[in-house]
Protein backbone atom coordinates (compact mmCIF):
# COMPACT_ATOMS: atom_id res chain seq x y z
CA UNK A 1 0.00 0.00 0.00
CA UNK A 2 2.79 2.35 0.54
CA UNK A 3 3.69 2.77 -3.31
CA UNK A 4 0.49 4.35 -3.08
CA UNK A 5 1.74 7.38 -1.25
CA UNK A 6 3.19 9.11 -4.93
CA UNK A 7 -0.96 9.38 -5.35
CA UNK A 8 -0.95 11.36 -1.88
CA UNK A 9 1.86 13.42 -2.98
CA UNK A 10 0.33 14.62 -6.16
CA UNK A 11 -2.91 15.73 -4.36
CA UNK A 12 -0.71 17.45 -1.97
CA UNK A 13 1.43 19.26 -4.52
CA UNK A 14 -1.65 20.44 -6.36
CA UNK A 15 -3.25 21.42 -3.28
CA UNK A 16 -0.17 23.53 -2.18
CA UNK A 17 0.31 25.21 -5.84
CA UNK A 18 3.52 23.45 -6.31
CA UNK A 19 5.25 23.53 -9.90
CA UNK A 20 3.24 20.67 -11.23
CA UNK A 21 6.11 18.83 -12.90
CA UNK A 22 7.87 19.01 -9.73
CA UNK A 23 5.02 17.39 -7.67
CA UNK A 24 5.38 14.43 -10.81
CA UNK A 25 9.10 14.08 -10.29
CA UNK A 26 8.31 13.98 -6.59
CA UNK A 27 5.83 11.44 -6.79
CA UNK A 28 8.07 9.13 -9.01
CA UNK A 29 10.27 9.14 -6.43
CA UNK A 30 8.56 8.49 -3.14
CA UNK A 31 6.49 5.87 -5.42
CA UNK A 32 9.72 4.04 -6.74
CA UNK A 33 11.47 4.23 -3.09
CA UNK A 34 8.52 2.85 -1.62
CA UNK A 35 8.49 0.05 -4.05
CA UNK A 36 12.34 -0.40 -2.88
CA UNK A 37 14.27 0.74 -5.87
CA UNK A 38 17.28 2.90 -5.37
CA UNK A 39 17.24 6.47 -5.87
CA UNK A 40 19.55 6.07 -8.86
CA UNK A 41 17.02 3.14 -10.34
CA UNK A 42 14.10 5.82 -9.96
CA UNK A 43 16.18 8.43 -12.00
CA UNK A 44 17.10 5.95 -14.89
CA UNK A 45 13.13 4.54 -15.04
CA UNK A 46 12.67 8.24 -15.73
CA UNK A 47 14.71 9.15 -18.13
CA UNK A 48 13.96 5.31 -20.25
CA UNK A 49 10.82 6.42 -20.04
CA UNK A 50 10.61 10.04 -20.68
CA UNK A 51 12.74 8.95 -23.79
CA UNK A 52 10.41 6.07 -24.95
CA UNK A 53 7.29 8.78 -24.98
CA UNK A 54 9.10 11.68 -26.80
CA UNK A 55 6.19 11.39 -29.45
CA UNK A 56 3.70 12.25 -27.16
CA UNK A 57 5.47 15.79 -27.28
CA UNK A 58 6.04 15.78 -30.76
CA UNK A 59 2.73 17.45 -31.46
CA UNK A 60 4.14 21.03 -30.71
CA UNK A 61 5.56 20.92 -34.14
CA UNK A 62 2.44 22.15 -35.59
CA UNK A 63 3.17 25.29 -33.12
CA UNK A 64 4.86 27.77 -36.25
CA UNK A 65 2.01 27.12 -38.69
CA UNK A 66 -0.15 27.73 -36.26
CA UNK A 67 1.94 30.85 -35.23
CA UNK A 68 2.01 32.18 -38.44
CA UNK A 69 -1.87 31.65 -39.41
CA UNK A 70 -2.67 33.82 -36.11
CA UNK A 71 0.07 36.76 -37.44
CA UNK A 72 -2.42 36.89 -40.68
CA UNK A 73 -5.48 36.93 -38.47
CA UNK A 74 -6.70 33.26 -38.08
CA UNK A 75 -8.12 34.14 -34.52
CA UNK A 76 -9.74 37.52 -36.27
CA UNK A 77 -11.34 35.21 -38.71
CA UNK A 78 -12.77 32.99 -36.19
CA UNK A 79 -13.89 35.42 -34.47
CA UNK A 80 -16.01 37.23 -37.40
CA UNK A 81 -17.41 33.76 -37.79
CA UNK A 82 -18.93 33.75 -34.41
CA UNK A 83 -20.17 37.56 -33.85
CA UNK A 84 -21.88 36.89 -37.38
CA UNK A 85 -25.03 35.63 -35.03
CA UNK A 86 -26.52 38.85 -33.54
CA UNK A 87 -29.87 38.71 -32.06
CA UNK A 88 -29.29 34.87 -30.64
CA UNK A 89 -30.82 33.89 -26.99
CA UNK A 90 -27.74 33.80 -24.55
CA UNK A 91 -28.80 29.38 -24.84
CA UNK A 92 -28.58 29.36 -28.80
CA UNK A 93 -24.81 31.60 -28.85
CA UNK A 94 -24.01 28.80 -26.57
CA UNK A 95 -25.15 26.09 -28.85
CA UNK A 96 -23.55 27.33 -32.10
CA UNK A 97 -20.23 28.23 -29.48
CA UNK A 98 -20.54 24.51 -28.39
CA UNK A 99 -20.97 23.46 -31.81
CA UNK A 100 -17.61 25.42 -32.99
CA UNK A 101 -15.85 24.46 -30.39
CA UNK A 102 -16.00 20.63 -30.69
CA UNK A 103 -15.29 21.17 -34.49
CA UNK A 104 -12.60 23.06 -34.65
CA UNK A 105 -10.85 21.17 -31.92
CA UNK A 106 -11.79 17.56 -33.62
CA UNK A 107 -9.73 19.38 -36.49
CA UNK A 108 -6.69 19.72 -34.05
CA UNK A 109 -7.29 23.47 -33.84
CA UNK A 110 -7.42 23.14 -29.79
CA UNK A 111 -5.90 26.57 -29.44
CA UNK A 112 -7.95 28.93 -31.27
CA UNK A 113 -10.24 29.51 -29.00
CA UNK A 114 -10.15 29.32 -24.99
CA UNK A 115 -10.78 31.17 -21.91
CA UNK A 116 -8.66 34.05 -21.83
CA UNK A 117 -8.52 34.00 -26.38
CA UNK A 118 -12.09 33.47 -26.65
CA UNK A 119 -14.54 33.35 -23.98
CA UNK A 120 -13.70 36.52 -21.61
CA UNK A 121 -13.54 39.19 -24.13
CA UNK A 122 -15.86 37.46 -27.05
CA UNK A 123 -18.20 34.92 -25.72
CA UNK A 124 -18.81 36.11 -22.15
CA UNK A 125 -19.62 39.74 -22.99
CA UNK A 126 -21.96 38.66 -25.62
CA UNK A 127 -24.08 35.44 -23.91
CA UNK A 128 -24.37 38.58 -21.03
CA UNK A 129 -25.87 40.83 -23.48
CA UNK A 130 -27.91 38.42 -25.14
CA UNK A 131 -29.23 37.44 -21.48
CA UNK A 132 -29.85 40.99 -20.96
CA UNK A 133 -32.21 41.39 -23.69
CA UNK A 134 -34.15 38.28 -22.61
CA UNK A 135 -34.57 38.98 -18.95
CA UNK A 136 -34.04 43.43 -19.04
CA UNK A 137 -33.97 42.89 -14.51
CA UNK A 138 -31.35 40.45 -15.13
CA UNK A 139 -30.48 39.15 -11.17
CA UNK A 140 -26.88 39.18 -10.16
CA UNK A 141 -27.18 34.85 -9.63
CA UNK A 142 -28.21 34.49 -13.16
CA UNK A 143 -25.20 36.80 -14.69
CA UNK A 144 -23.07 34.63 -13.02
CA UNK A 145 -24.84 31.77 -13.75
CA UNK A 146 -24.80 32.71 -17.68
CA UNK A 147 -21.10 33.79 -17.70
CA UNK A 148 -20.15 30.35 -15.49
CA UNK A 149 -21.90 28.61 -18.43
CA UNK A 150 -19.75 30.21 -20.90
CA UNK A 151 -16.62 28.89 -19.41
CA UNK A 152 -18.38 25.60 -19.03
CA UNK A 153 -19.37 25.46 -22.27
CA UNK A 154 -15.61 25.86 -24.03
CA UNK A 155 -14.61 23.15 -21.57
CA UNK A 156 -17.51 20.83 -22.77
CA UNK A 157 -16.42 21.64 -26.45
CA UNK A 158 -12.98 21.49 -25.72
CA UNK A 159 -12.87 17.86 -23.70
CA UNK A 160 -15.10 16.70 -26.09
CA UNK A 161 -14.01 17.46 -29.52
CA UNK A 162 -10.23 17.29 -29.12
CA UNK A 163 -9.98 13.36 -29.02
CA UNK A 164 -11.35 13.37 -32.17
CA UNK A 165 -8.35 14.64 -33.77
CA UNK A 166 -5.43 11.65 -34.02
CA UNK A 167 -2.39 13.56 -32.32
CA UNK A 168 -3.55 15.09 -29.45
CA UNK A 169 -1.87 14.57 -26.36
CA UNK A 170 -4.21 12.21 -24.66
CA UNK A 171 -4.62 10.04 -27.90
CA UNK A 172 -1.01 9.70 -27.69
CA UNK A 173 -0.89 8.95 -24.37
CA UNK A 174 -3.48 6.11 -24.78
CA UNK A 175 -1.00 4.83 -27.11
CA UNK A 176 1.74 4.92 -25.33
CA UNK A 177 -0.25 3.21 -21.93
CA UNK A 178 -1.78 0.68 -23.87
CA UNK A 179 1.43 -0.19 -25.67
CA UNK A 180 3.45 -0.64 -22.85
CA UNK A 181 0.85 -3.47 -21.78
CA UNK A 182 1.77 -4.98 -24.88
CA UNK A 183 -1.45 -3.88 -27.12
CA UNK A 184 -0.56 -1.47 -30.07
CA UNK A 185 -3.18 0.69 -31.02
CA UNK A 186 -3.06 2.86 -34.50
CA UNK A 187 -4.75 6.73 -32.71
CA UNK A 188 -7.04 6.46 -35.59
CA UNK A 189 -8.64 3.80 -34.04
CA UNK A 190 -8.82 5.45 -31.00
CA UNK A 191 -9.71 8.58 -32.15
CA UNK A 192 -13.06 7.17 -34.14
CA UNK A 193 -14.47 6.28 -30.63
CA UNK A 194 -14.51 9.53 -29.28
CA UNK A 195 -17.24 10.17 -31.88
CA UNK A 196 -20.19 9.18 -29.47
CA UNK A 197 -19.24 10.75 -26.71
CA UNK A 198 -19.13 13.88 -28.17
CA UNK A 199 -22.45 13.20 -30.04
CA UNK A 200 -23.53 12.70 -26.41
CA UNK A 201 -21.68 15.72 -25.03
CA UNK A 202 -23.45 17.68 -27.25
CA UNK A 203 -26.77 16.42 -27.08
CA UNK A 204 -26.36 16.87 -22.90
CA UNK A 205 -25.15 20.15 -22.77
CA UNK A 206 -27.24 21.45 -25.63
CA UNK A 207 -30.31 20.28 -23.36
CA UNK A 208 -29.05 22.37 -20.38
CA UNK A 209 -27.85 25.48 -22.69
CA UNK A 210 -32.22 25.68 -23.70
CA UNK A 211 -33.12 25.19 -20.25
CA UNK A 212 -30.68 28.30 -19.50
CA UNK A 213 -32.97 30.20 -21.98
CA UNK A 214 -36.58 29.02 -20.55
CA UNK A 215 -34.74 30.01 -17.20
CA UNK A 216 -34.08 33.56 -18.99
CA UNK A 217 -37.71 33.72 -20.15
CA UNK A 218 -39.05 32.77 -17.53
CA UNK A 219 -40.50 35.65 -14.47
CA UNK A 220 -37.60 38.07 -13.00
CA UNK A 221 -36.37 36.47 -9.76
CA UNK B 1 11.36 3.91 -44.81
CA UNK B 2 10.22 7.05 -42.42
CA UNK B 3 9.60 6.77 -39.00
CA UNK B 4 9.97 8.02 -35.36
CA UNK B 5 13.36 8.99 -36.11
CA UNK B 6 12.76 11.48 -38.59
CA UNK B 7 9.99 13.22 -36.75
CA UNK B 8 11.67 13.41 -33.60
CA UNK B 9 14.99 15.15 -35.92
CA UNK B 10 12.31 17.45 -36.98
CA UNK B 11 11.15 18.47 -33.36
CA UNK B 12 14.59 18.25 -32.44
CA UNK B 13 15.63 20.99 -34.70
CA UNK B 14 12.43 22.65 -34.31
CA UNK B 15 12.91 22.56 -30.06
CA UNK B 16 16.85 24.12 -30.87
CA UNK B 17 15.64 26.94 -33.11
CA UNK B 18 13.44 28.16 -29.99
CA UNK B 19 16.59 28.02 -28.05
CA UNK B 20 18.59 29.97 -30.20
CA UNK B 21 16.17 32.46 -30.58
CA UNK B 22 14.90 32.72 -27.05
CA UNK B 23 19.38 33.43 -26.63
CA UNK B 24 19.31 35.97 -28.96
CA UNK B 25 16.42 37.87 -28.05
CA UNK B 26 18.19 40.62 -25.39
CA UNK B 27 14.11 42.13 -24.30
CA UNK B 28 14.16 38.71 -22.95
CA UNK B 29 14.74 38.50 -19.09
CA UNK B 30 14.62 34.92 -18.80
CA UNK B 31 16.21 34.28 -21.91
CA UNK B 32 18.80 32.10 -20.36
CA UNK B 33 16.36 29.94 -18.83
CA UNK B 34 14.21 29.62 -21.77
CA UNK B 35 17.36 28.63 -24.02
CA UNK B 36 18.03 26.07 -21.73
CA UNK B 37 14.75 24.40 -21.18
CA UNK B 38 13.79 23.87 -25.12
CA UNK B 39 17.90 22.97 -25.81
CA UNK B 40 18.01 20.39 -23.27
CA UNK B 41 14.84 18.93 -24.85
CA UNK B 42 16.01 19.38 -28.58
CA UNK B 43 18.81 17.33 -26.67
CA UNK B 44 16.35 14.53 -26.03
CA UNK B 45 14.86 14.74 -29.05
CA UNK B 46 17.74 14.81 -31.74
CA UNK B 47 19.99 12.14 -29.43
CA UNK B 48 17.77 10.79 -26.90
CA UNK B 49 18.17 7.58 -28.02
CA UNK B 50 22.09 7.24 -27.48
CA UNK B 51 22.38 8.99 -24.56
CA UNK B 52 21.45 6.07 -22.10
CA UNK B 53 18.84 5.96 -19.31
CA UNK B 54 21.18 7.64 -16.57
CA UNK B 55 21.89 10.64 -19.03
CA UNK B 56 18.35 11.02 -19.96
CA UNK B 57 16.90 10.76 -16.48
CA UNK B 58 19.11 13.90 -15.52
CA UNK B 59 17.93 15.55 -18.62
CA UNK B 60 14.19 15.61 -16.80
CA UNK B 61 15.41 16.06 -13.43
CA UNK B 62 17.41 19.27 -15.66
CA UNK B 63 14.10 20.25 -16.95
CA UNK B 64 12.19 20.02 -14.15
CA UNK B 65 14.57 22.14 -12.33
CA UNK B 66 13.97 25.01 -14.26
CA UNK B 67 10.57 24.55 -14.81
CA UNK B 68 10.15 23.65 -10.79
CA UNK B 69 12.76 27.20 -9.85
CA UNK B 70 10.53 29.36 -12.25
CA UNK B 71 13.40 29.93 -14.76
CA UNK B 72 10.89 30.28 -17.73
CA UNK B 73 9.48 32.97 -19.28
CA UNK B 74 7.72 34.73 -22.08
CA UNK B 75 9.93 36.24 -24.78
CA UNK B 76 9.50 39.05 -27.03
CA UNK B 77 9.22 37.31 -30.38
CA UNK B 78 8.17 39.51 -33.26
CA UNK B 79 4.43 39.89 -34.34
CA UNK B 80 1.87 41.36 -35.65
CA UNK B 81 -0.61 43.65 -33.37
CA UNK B 82 -4.27 43.48 -33.08
CA UNK B 83 -4.84 45.66 -36.00
CA UNK B 84 -2.44 44.62 -38.73
CA UNK B 85 -4.23 41.24 -37.93
CA UNK B 86 -7.56 42.48 -38.44
CA UNK B 87 -7.00 43.84 -41.78
CA UNK B 88 -5.46 40.76 -42.95
CA UNK B 89 -8.11 38.58 -41.79
CA UNK B 90 -10.51 41.24 -43.91
CA UNK B 91 -8.01 40.86 -47.27
CA UNK B 92 -7.41 36.82 -46.82
CA UNK B 93 -11.28 35.56 -45.77
CA UNK B 94 -11.84 32.12 -44.68
CA UNK B 95 -8.81 31.12 -47.07
CA UNK B 96 -7.18 31.62 -43.81
CA UNK B 97 -8.48 28.47 -42.21
CA UNK B 98 -7.29 25.85 -45.57
CA UNK B 99 -3.68 25.87 -44.20
CA UNK B 100 -4.73 24.91 -40.83
CA UNK B 101 -6.96 22.37 -42.31
CA UNK B 102 -4.05 20.53 -44.62
CA UNK B 103 -2.69 19.12 -41.10
CA UNK B 104 -5.44 17.06 -39.89
CA UNK B 105 -6.36 16.24 -44.00
CA UNK B 106 -3.05 15.16 -44.47
CA UNK B 107 -2.98 13.04 -40.92
CA UNK B 108 -6.25 11.38 -41.95
CA UNK B 109 -5.66 10.27 -45.68
CA UNK B 110 -2.03 9.30 -45.07
CA UNK B 111 -3.38 7.13 -42.32
CA UNK B 112 -5.71 5.35 -44.52
CA UNK B 113 -3.71 5.04 -47.79
CA UNK B 114 0.43 5.35 -46.63
CA UNK B 115 -0.46 2.16 -44.48
CA UNK B 116 1.41 -1.36 -46.19
CA UNK B 117 2.99 1.07 -48.80
CA UNK B 118 6.53 0.27 -47.44
CA UNK B 119 7.33 3.81 -47.68
CA UNK B 120 6.16 4.32 -43.80
CA UNK B 121 6.64 2.72 -40.73
CA UNK B 122 3.26 0.89 -40.02
CA UNK B 123 3.24 1.56 -36.44
CA UNK B 124 3.83 5.03 -36.66
CA UNK B 125 1.76 5.80 -39.76
CA UNK B 126 -0.72 8.75 -38.44
CA UNK B 127 2.35 10.61 -36.49
CA UNK B 128 4.48 10.64 -39.96
CA UNK B 129 1.66 11.73 -41.63
CA UNK B 130 0.46 14.63 -39.14
CA UNK B 131 4.37 15.60 -39.84
CA UNK B 132 3.91 15.11 -43.32
CA UNK B 133 0.65 17.55 -43.03
CA UNK B 134 3.02 19.93 -40.59
CA UNK B 135 5.34 20.21 -43.51
CA UNK B 136 3.20 20.65 -46.36
CA UNK B 137 0.77 23.40 -44.76
CA UNK B 138 3.85 25.32 -43.85
CA UNK B 139 4.87 25.32 -47.03
CA UNK B 140 1.47 26.63 -48.19
CA UNK B 141 1.34 29.14 -45.92
CA UNK B 142 4.97 30.57 -47.00
CA UNK B 143 4.19 30.46 -50.55
CA UNK B 144 1.15 32.41 -50.20
CA UNK B 145 1.05 34.45 -47.49
CA UNK B 146 5.26 35.39 -48.24
CA UNK B 147 6.33 36.15 -44.26
CA UNK B 148 9.73 38.04 -43.47
CA UNK B 149 12.34 35.15 -42.28
CA UNK B 150 12.54 33.24 -39.47
CA UNK B 151 9.27 34.52 -38.97
CA UNK B 152 7.43 31.23 -38.67
CA UNK B 153 9.80 30.14 -36.21
CA UNK B 154 9.06 33.17 -33.81
CA UNK B 155 5.42 33.08 -33.85
CA UNK B 156 6.15 29.22 -32.84
CA UNK B 157 7.96 30.62 -29.90
CA UNK B 158 5.37 33.22 -29.09
CA UNK B 159 3.10 29.91 -28.94
CA UNK B 160 5.84 27.46 -26.91
CA UNK B 161 6.44 30.39 -24.65
CA UNK B 162 3.00 30.75 -23.69
CA UNK B 163 2.64 26.88 -23.36
CA UNK B 164 5.98 27.00 -21.17
CA UNK B 165 6.69 23.80 -19.29
CA UNK B 166 3.55 22.69 -19.53
CA UNK B 167 4.10 21.12 -23.20
CA UNK B 168 5.98 18.32 -21.73
CA UNK B 169 4.03 17.59 -18.82
CA UNK B 170 1.45 15.12 -20.66
CA UNK B 171 4.55 13.53 -21.61
CA UNK B 172 5.91 13.53 -17.80
CA UNK B 173 3.05 11.96 -16.69
CA UNK B 174 3.12 9.12 -19.27
CA UNK B 175 6.75 8.68 -17.38
CA UNK B 176 5.42 8.93 -14.30
CA UNK B 177 2.24 6.37 -15.52
CA UNK B 178 5.80 4.11 -16.24
CA UNK B 179 7.06 4.38 -12.89
CA UNK B 180 4.04 3.75 -11.39
CA UNK B 181 4.27 0.58 -13.42
CA UNK B 182 7.48 -0.47 -12.72
CA UNK B 183 6.34 -0.09 -8.46
CA UNK B 184 3.31 -2.06 -9.18
CA UNK B 185 0.57 1.13 -8.21
CA UNK B 186 -1.87 -0.58 -10.63
CA UNK B 187 -1.94 -3.94 -9.08
CA UNK B 188 -1.98 -2.06 -5.82
CA UNK B 189 -4.85 -0.60 -6.82
CA UNK B 190 -6.11 -3.40 -8.78
CA UNK B 191 -6.05 -5.27 -5.60
CA UNK B 192 -8.66 -3.24 -4.02
CA UNK B 193 -10.81 -2.95 -7.01
CA UNK B 194 -10.99 -7.01 -7.03
CA UNK B 195 -12.13 -7.06 -3.36
CA UNK B 196 -14.82 -4.81 -4.55
CA UNK B 197 -15.82 -6.14 -7.88
CA UNK B 198 -18.29 -9.32 -7.39
CA UNK B 199 -16.67 -12.09 -9.60
CA UNK B 200 -17.70 -12.29 -12.93
CA UNK B 201 -19.70 -9.20 -13.22
CA UNK B 202 -19.05 -7.39 -16.25
CA UNK B 203 -20.92 -4.46 -15.46
CA UNK B 204 -19.72 -3.62 -11.93
CA UNK B 205 -16.11 -4.03 -13.70
CA UNK B 206 -16.91 -1.27 -16.65
CA UNK B 207 -18.53 0.84 -13.90
CA UNK B 208 -15.93 0.79 -11.49
CA UNK B 209 -13.09 1.51 -14.16
CA UNK B 210 -15.51 4.60 -15.41
CA UNK B 211 -15.98 5.97 -12.24
CA UNK B 212 -12.85 5.10 -10.63
CA UNK B 213 -11.24 6.63 -13.89
CA UNK B 214 -13.38 10.24 -13.00
CA UNK B 215 -12.64 9.75 -9.20
CA UNK B 216 -9.42 9.42 -10.10
CA UNK B 217 -9.18 12.73 -12.18
CA UNK B 218 -10.51 14.01 -9.13
CA UNK B 219 -8.11 14.20 -7.13
CA UNK B 220 -5.22 14.48 -9.12
CA UNK B 221 -6.71 16.97 -11.48
CA UNK B 222 -5.93 15.54 -14.34
CA UNK B 223 -7.13 12.48 -16.70
CA UNK B 224 -3.61 11.78 -17.97
CA UNK B 225 -2.39 10.83 -15.00
CA UNK B 226 -5.35 8.79 -13.84
CA UNK B 227 -5.76 6.83 -17.44
CA UNK B 228 -1.75 4.60 -16.37
CA UNK B 229 -3.09 3.75 -12.98
CA UNK B 230 -7.04 2.62 -14.14
CA UNK B 231 -5.22 1.05 -16.97
CA UNK B 232 -2.93 -1.24 -15.13
CA UNK B 233 -5.59 -2.03 -12.30
CA UNK B 234 -9.01 -2.59 -14.31
CA UNK B 235 -8.82 -1.60 -17.73
CA UNK B 236 -6.24 -4.43 -18.79
CA UNK B 237 -5.85 -7.50 -16.09
CA UNK B 238 -9.45 -7.28 -16.26
CA UNK B 239 -11.50 -5.80 -18.79
CA UNK B 240 -9.61 -6.54 -21.83
CA UNK B 241 -7.79 -9.86 -20.87
CA UNK B 242 -10.13 -11.39 -18.40
CA UNK B 243 -13.53 -10.10 -20.13
CA UNK B 244 -11.46 -10.19 -23.75
CA UNK B 245 -13.33 -6.49 -24.13
CA UNK B 246 -12.04 -3.93 -27.37
CA UNK B 247 -8.96 -2.34 -26.48
CA UNK B 248 -9.62 0.93 -28.39
CA UNK B 249 -12.74 1.83 -27.26
CA UNK B 250 -12.15 0.94 -23.61
CA UNK B 251 -8.87 2.82 -23.68
CA UNK B 252 -10.57 5.83 -25.61
CA UNK B 253 -13.76 5.81 -24.05
CA UNK B 254 -12.29 5.60 -20.81
CA UNK B 255 -10.29 9.06 -21.16
CA UNK B 256 -13.44 10.45 -21.89
CA UNK B 257 -14.78 9.15 -18.39
CA UNK B 258 -11.50 10.81 -16.78
CA UNK B 259 -12.47 14.04 -18.96
CA UNK B 260 -15.89 14.04 -16.84
CA UNK B 261 -13.69 14.25 -13.60
CA UNK B 262 -12.01 16.83 -14.92
CA UNK B 263 -14.81 18.81 -15.48
CA UNK B 264 -16.02 18.22 -11.79
CA UNK B 265 -12.74 19.49 -9.67
CA UNK B 266 -11.05 22.45 -8.40
CA UNK B 267 -7.63 20.85 -9.17
CA UNK B 268 -7.97 21.18 -12.84
CA UNK B 269 -7.14 24.81 -11.83
CA UNK B 270 -6.59 26.05 -15.32
CA UNK B 271 -9.74 25.11 -16.87
CA UNK B 272 -12.48 25.18 -13.86
CA UNK B 273 -10.85 28.55 -11.48
CA UNK B 274 -8.53 30.41 -13.92
CA UNK B 275 -11.75 31.56 -15.94
CA UNK B 276 -13.38 31.98 -12.58
CA UNK B 277 -11.39 34.22 -12.03
CA UNK B 278 -10.80 36.00 -15.31
CA UNK B 279 -14.96 36.54 -15.41
CA UNK B 280 -14.91 38.11 -12.26
CA UNK B 281 -17.27 35.37 -10.42
CA UNK B 282 -17.79 35.77 -6.88
CA UNK B 283 -18.06 32.26 -6.13
CA UNK B 284 -14.64 30.35 -7.56
CA UNK B 285 -16.10 27.05 -7.92
CA UNK B 286 -19.03 28.32 -9.88
CA UNK B 287 -17.17 27.25 -13.43
CA UNK B 288 -17.06 23.36 -11.43
CA UNK B 289 -21.08 23.92 -10.43
CA UNK B 290 -21.99 24.62 -13.62
CA UNK B 291 -20.25 21.84 -15.57
CA UNK B 292 -21.87 18.78 -12.90
CA UNK B 293 -24.90 18.51 -14.53
CA UNK B 294 -23.28 17.94 -17.45
CA UNK B 295 -20.42 15.65 -16.18
CA UNK B 296 -22.32 13.33 -14.64
CA UNK B 297 -24.89 12.02 -16.87
CA UNK B 298 -21.89 12.14 -19.71
CA UNK B 299 -19.92 9.73 -17.09
CA UNK B 300 -22.94 7.40 -17.31
CA UNK B 301 -23.17 7.44 -20.76
CA UNK B 302 -20.05 6.77 -21.27
CA UNK B 303 -19.30 3.83 -18.95
CA UNK B 304 -22.65 2.65 -21.01
CA UNK B 305 -21.05 2.94 -24.33
CA UNK B 306 -17.96 0.81 -22.71
CA UNK B 307 -20.64 -1.85 -21.75
CA UNK B 308 -22.31 -1.90 -24.98
CA UNK B 309 -19.86 -1.53 -27.27
CA UNK B 310 -16.53 -2.98 -26.32
CA UNK B 311 -17.65 -6.63 -25.67
CA UNK B 312 -19.80 -7.33 -29.04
Amino acid sequence: MLVLSGILIIVVGFVAGLNPLLVVTLAAFATGLAAGLDPLAVVAALGKAFNDNRYVSVIWIVLPVIGLLERYGLQQRARSLITGLQGATAGRLLIVYLIIRQVSAALGLTSIAGHAQSVRPLVAPMAEAAAERQQPKLADADREHVKAMTAATDNVGLFFGEDIFIAIASILLIKATLASHGIELEPLQLSVWAIPSAIAAFLIHGFRLRRLDRRLAGPAR
Amino acid sequence: MIGLPELYAVAGLLFAVFAWLSLRDRRHAQRWGNAAFWGLLALSFLAGHHLGDMINGLVVLLLVALAGTGRLGTGAAASTGAEARQASADRHGNWLLLPALVIPATAVLGTLFLEDSGLVDDKQVTLVSLGIGVLLALAVAQLWLRPPPLAAFEEGRRLIDSVGWAAILPQMLASLGAVFALAGVGEAVGDIAADIIPEGNRLAAVALFGFGMAGFTMVMGNAFAAFPVMTAAIAVPVLIRHFGGDAAIIGAVGMLAGFCGTLMTPMAANFNIVPAVLLGLRDRNAVVKAQVATALPLLIVNIGIIYIFSFS
